[in-house]
This record gives C-alpha cells, sequence and structure tokens, in this order.
C-alpha cells in the first residue's frame, strides 16, 4: 500500500477504519540469504539496499525488541555533513544527498527538515577553525556560510550576545543541515524492506553464531536456530556482545551520551543550535519539545541512563548560551549506548570470519549517517568489496595506524571522543 | 555515581577522569604489534562487572583501579594502583 493525500483525506472522514499493519509479521524460515542482527536504522537501511539496489531480498532483520527500541529511536536526531577528513567527508555527504531524496523514495514521511545548523563560535581561534572547516564542506560539494555576530543576531536573536565570558563572535551556517523524526526514519526503512520481501523478526535476540571451518553458518537465537549464508552484525552500543558470540574481539567501548526534552512550548528555536564553550545543542520538535543534549558521560558504561555531573553541565551551557530556557521545564531524560572507536569513525568491513560482516562504530553520530551505511553494508555484502565512499572504514586501520579518521585530532583512544 | 577513594574517602564522580579498561596496566614491548594494537584498542567491552582505570585528578591526583558494574553504576571495589603493580 502505498501513502498518498487521497487515502489519508479519506481515512479521515471514515473513522480511519482501513489501515492496515505497517509491514508482516512473520514466522522465522530456517534459512536465508542474508541474516541481520539488529533492526536499528543501520541494520533497516541495510536490509532495505540490499533488496532495492542489489535484488537480495531473502533477507531477515532479527531484532531482540522491537524495531526502533534502541538509539535510533532515542537520539536528537541531528542530520549534517560537516565532517573533514577524508573518509568521513565524502561518506557524510552521500548520506546527506540521500536524506534529500529518502522520503519520496520510501514513501514514508520522515519528517526531514533542513532547517539548517548553527554552530556557533566565541574566539578568533574558534572563527579560523569554522572558517576552514566552511571551506573543507564547500569543497566536498556542501553548503557552508560563515555568520558574523550580526548575521547570527538575525537568525538567532534570542542568544546572550552580552555574556561576557562566551561572547558569541559568529557561526557557521550549514543550510542543508537539519533533523528528522527518529522514529520515522526506522518505520520508513522497516516498511519499504518489508514490501520488498525483506523479513522483519521482532522480539528474537541473537544468542549465538554460528561457524564452521572459519565460516559462518548461521545464528542461535531466541526463537531457534536459523541458518544464514552471510550475516551482518548491525548491533551499534551491542557490537562487542555480539561479535564476542563469533569469537571476536573489536576496538570498541561502550559509553553513555544523554539527552533532555522540554515540555511543548511555541516555535522559539528553529535551527539546530551547538555552543562552542560547552557541551550544549538544542533544536526543537515538531511537538514543541525543546531537544538538547551534550557530551558523552566520559566513562565505559551499559547504564542507559545518565550522570548528574554532565546534566548539569548541559543545562549550565544552555543557560549561558540562551538564558531564556530556564523558564521551561525538563520533562523527560535518558541516555543511550554509543559504541566507540578509537578514533571515533565508523567501521564497515568484513571481519575474520568468513561470510561474516560487521557495521558499528557509530559513536555519537550515526543517525545522520543511517541511509549512507545501509547502501555502503548492502554494497560491501553483495559485491564482497567496499563501497567508494566507506572503503577507508576498516579494522585495520587501528593495527596500522595509517588512515585513522580523527575529526578532533584528539588521538587513538576510546575516551577521548 | 560516587566513588570511594582510598586516600580522600568518597567523593562526586566529576573529580574523577576515566581512561579506560585495566588493560593499560600491562603494557607489552613495542615491538610487538599485535600486542601493541591489542593493548591500545581492542576491549573486552563488558556490559556488567568490569574493572578500569581512574585518576583521582581533582583530588590527590591518585590512580586508581576500580572494579563496577557497567550496566548500574554499582562500585565494588577501588584500589590504589601504586599497591597493584606487579606489573610493568
Ligand atoms: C542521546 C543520543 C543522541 C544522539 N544524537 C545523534 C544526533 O543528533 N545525530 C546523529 O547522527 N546521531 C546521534 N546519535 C547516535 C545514533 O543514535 C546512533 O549512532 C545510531 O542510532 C546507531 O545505529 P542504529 O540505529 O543501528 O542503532 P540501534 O537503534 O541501537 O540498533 C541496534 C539494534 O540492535 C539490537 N540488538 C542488540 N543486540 C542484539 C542481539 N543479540 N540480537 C538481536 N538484536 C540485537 C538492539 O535491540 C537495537 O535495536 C545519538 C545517540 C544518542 C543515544
Ligand atoms: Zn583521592
Amino acid at each position: 500500500m502505498r501513502y498518498n493525500a487521497l487515502k489519508i483525506l479519506k481515512e479521515g472522514l471514515t473513522g480511519n477504519k482501513n489501515w492496515k499493519p505497517v509491514w508482516r509479521e512473520p514466522e522465522p524460515k530456517s534459512e536465508y540469504d542474508v541474516i541481520i542482527i539488529g533492526g536499528g536504522g543501520h541494520g533497516l537501511a541495510t536490509a532495505y539496499y540490499l533488496a532495492k539496489n542489489h535484488g537480495i531480498t531473502n533477507v531477515a532483520v532479527l531484532e531482540k525488541g522491537y524495531i526502533g527500541s534502541g538509539n535510533v529511536g532515542r537520539n536528537t536526531t541531528i542530520v549534517r555533513a560537516n565532517y573533514m577528513i577524508p573518509g568521513n567527508s565524502e561518506f557524510y555527504s552521500h548520506s546527506l544527498k540521500l536524506w534529500e531524496t529518502m522520503e519520496s523514495e520510501l514513501n514514508y514521511n520522515a519528517m526531514h527538515s533542513q532547517r539548517g545548523v548553527i554552530n556557533l563560535f566565541h574566539s578568533d581561534g574558534q572563527r579560523d577553525a569554522a572558517a576552514r572547516r566552511g571551506n573543507m564542506m564547500i569543497s566536498q560539494g556542501d553548503d557552508a556560510i560563515l555568520l558574523d555576530r550580526d548575521g547570527v543576531r538575525k537568525e538567532l536573536p534570542y542568544l546572550d550576545f552580552d555574556n561576557h565570558r562566551f561572547p558569541v563572535y559568529g557561526g557557521l551556517f550549514h543550510k542543508r543541515g537539519g533533523n528528522a523524526r527518529h522514529d520515522a526514519v526506522a518505520w520508513g526503512y522497516a516498511r519499504a524492506a518489508d514490501q520488498l520481501g525483506v523479513d522483519l523478526i521482532q522480539k528474537c535476540a541473537v544468542t549465538g553464531i554460528d561457524i564452521v571451518n572459519g565460516k559462518v553458518t548461521g545464528v542461535q537465537t531466541s526463537l531457534g536456530p536459523i541458518r544464514g549464508k552471510k550475516v551482518a552484525i548491525v548491533v551499534a552500543g551491542r557490537s562487542s556482545e555480539v561479535a564476542a558470540m563469533a569469537g571476536l574481539e573489536v576496538p570498541i567501548e561502550s559509553h553513555i551520551l544523554q539527552a533532555f526534552v522540554s515540555e511543548g512550548l511555541k516555535p522559539a528555536i528553529n535551527h539546530v543550535v551547538t555552543f562552542g564553550m560547552g557541551h550544549f545543542y538544542i533544536s526543537q520538535s515538531d511537538k514543541g519539545g525543546l531537544v538538547f543534549g551534550g557530551d558523552l558521560d566520559f566513562h565505559a558504561s551499559y547504564s542507559q541512563r545518565g550522570n548528574l555531573p554532565m546534566m548539569e553541565h548541559v543545562m549550565e551551557a544552555g543557560m549561558s548560551l540562551m538564558p531564556a530556557i530556564g523558564k521551561a521545564k525538563v520533562l523527560r531524560s535518558w541516555g543511550g549506548i554509543m559504541d566507540m572507536t578509537p578514533d571515533g569513525s565508523f567501521i564497515i568491513d568484513k571481519t575474520e570470519v568468513e561470510n561474516l560482516y560487521m557495521d558499528c562504530g557509530w559513536c555519537y553520530g550515526g543517525f545522520k549517517a543511517i541511509p549512507a551505511s545501509g547502501w555502503c553494508m548492502a554494497h560491501l555484502m553483495a559485491e564482497d568489496k567496499p563501497h567508494e565512499v566507506a572503503k577507508k572504514h576498516t579494522f585495520d586501520r587501528f593495527r596500522t595506524g595509517v588512515g585513522l579518521m580523527d575529526e578532533e585530532s584528539k588521538g587513538s583512544q576510546h575516551n577521548l571522543h | 555515581m560516587r566513588i570511594k577513594c582510598p586516600l580522600c574517602g568518597e567523593r562526586d564522580r566529576r573529580e574523577f577522569y576515566y581512561l579506560g579498561a585495566k588493560d593499560y596496566l600491562t603494557r607489552p614491548e613495542e615491538s610487538n604489534l599485535d600486542a601493541m594494537h591489542k593493548y591500545l584498542h581492542i576491549r573486552e567491552n563488558p556490559c556488567g562487572l568490569t574493572e578500569d582505570l581512574w585518576q583521582h585528578e581533582a583530588g590527590c591526583r591518585a590512580w586508581l583501579l576500580i572494579e563496577r558494574n557497567t550496566a548500574t553504576h554499582e562500585i565494588f571495589k577501588v584500589e590504589l594502583v601504586n599497591n597493584k603493580k606487579d606489573s610493568k
């Protein structure tokens, strides 16, 4: 069933009685050409592009909870292409282009909104860095505008421009950046994959990975064994756990990232805004809630709830930048498990086990990557060679030290990103 | 999360710097590239019981080995690394 305006009108006038479930709920078959472990954004996009781009439709996505129960449904949804390092630059540029056509392709409203991302800067040094980043973005084919203080004032009149400690010098404005409705991205890819024949198996936890003579043959699950010719591990924060089922040790440490939502307010914040002098970024959802966050709690954790120090820091940083939000009440806060790599960049690669692939290491930035990650992972699995825009994202870069993609030049160590 | 430094007593999480897994206590020969790679990058990353290295950065600056549960924020044991160091 395709959605269209006429159908919505008709259903609206007849009590919305004839909507059908959006995807099937099949029993798992005994064997698939491809098994994807993990029904988050990346797993679902991989399944969709395997079917769409490569005609591989005998595919199962095994999800231990429900579709969208992981990070894909608990992130702050920023979509942007402002990475600088070769490898990341072309990958995120590709991803943003896919975002721009994804909704019409999937026939699903993911509420992708290119409202613009403004990264503020507060010193001459930060201005130079922003100018350099902007030039890199333009040379990779994306957009960037360097705003001076008055330019920022026009876009974001509500900032505290008179803050003596953190004066606003200007901002880097990425107009094609923005955000989206996170669940809808998962649902959109899930529905489209289902329509192409992919089996979405929910409440199916993978508990073991079967390997014979160095080759993967299938998985053990809470619903019994399932054979698979190729298997992909796409489980974000749980990467180490699932990799261990195949005897693999991976360069990942799981950390917690928090986010916060306020009560619903009238539209006030029309962009995604990031503060340059503390860990704070904000946007306003279509329901009116202010959605904001900061940085990792900075220690390995699977707790899915954060600690008070980062919470306090985020609130303080927010109050320094835009004191007006102090009147809003925070409704909810939560944490997600981030699969941190040493250099802060992701991995889409084969593993030492034949026909076993991994897509992981998304750190705190994997939402914007969903389309390109699915695209490149599907390419890797179908063609057995890496896609051009993801070929630098190997496991081996850590072993050799060649080709590390450390966007922030902090060093190749998990706790530094 | 509060951490009980053996020298300073119970303190707020924000006084402590987290380095990473206790693997950092056993540095291999630098010429052994595989071992070096493992030491620097590969982590067991357990959901549950773990031991890792922290520094009481804003306190006595001692390095600590902490046994804790990564799923619950529980802390079971805090020891001075100096007392542990049979390694290099
Ligand atoms: C608070 C927060 C804010 C963020 N903000 C942004 C942002 O603004 N922009 C951005 O680009 N990124 C952001 N991210 C990062 C982004 O959400 C993640 O990088 C991305 O969602 C991870 O990929 P995924 O969607 O596939 O993960 P998930 O949705 O976590 O999918 C993994 C799935 O695997 C399943 N699974 C795990 N183990 C098993 C098993 N044994 N068997 C079967 N299934 C299993 C899980 O249940 C889960 O559903 C943020 C993350 C958080 C937590
Ligand atoms: Zn101390």
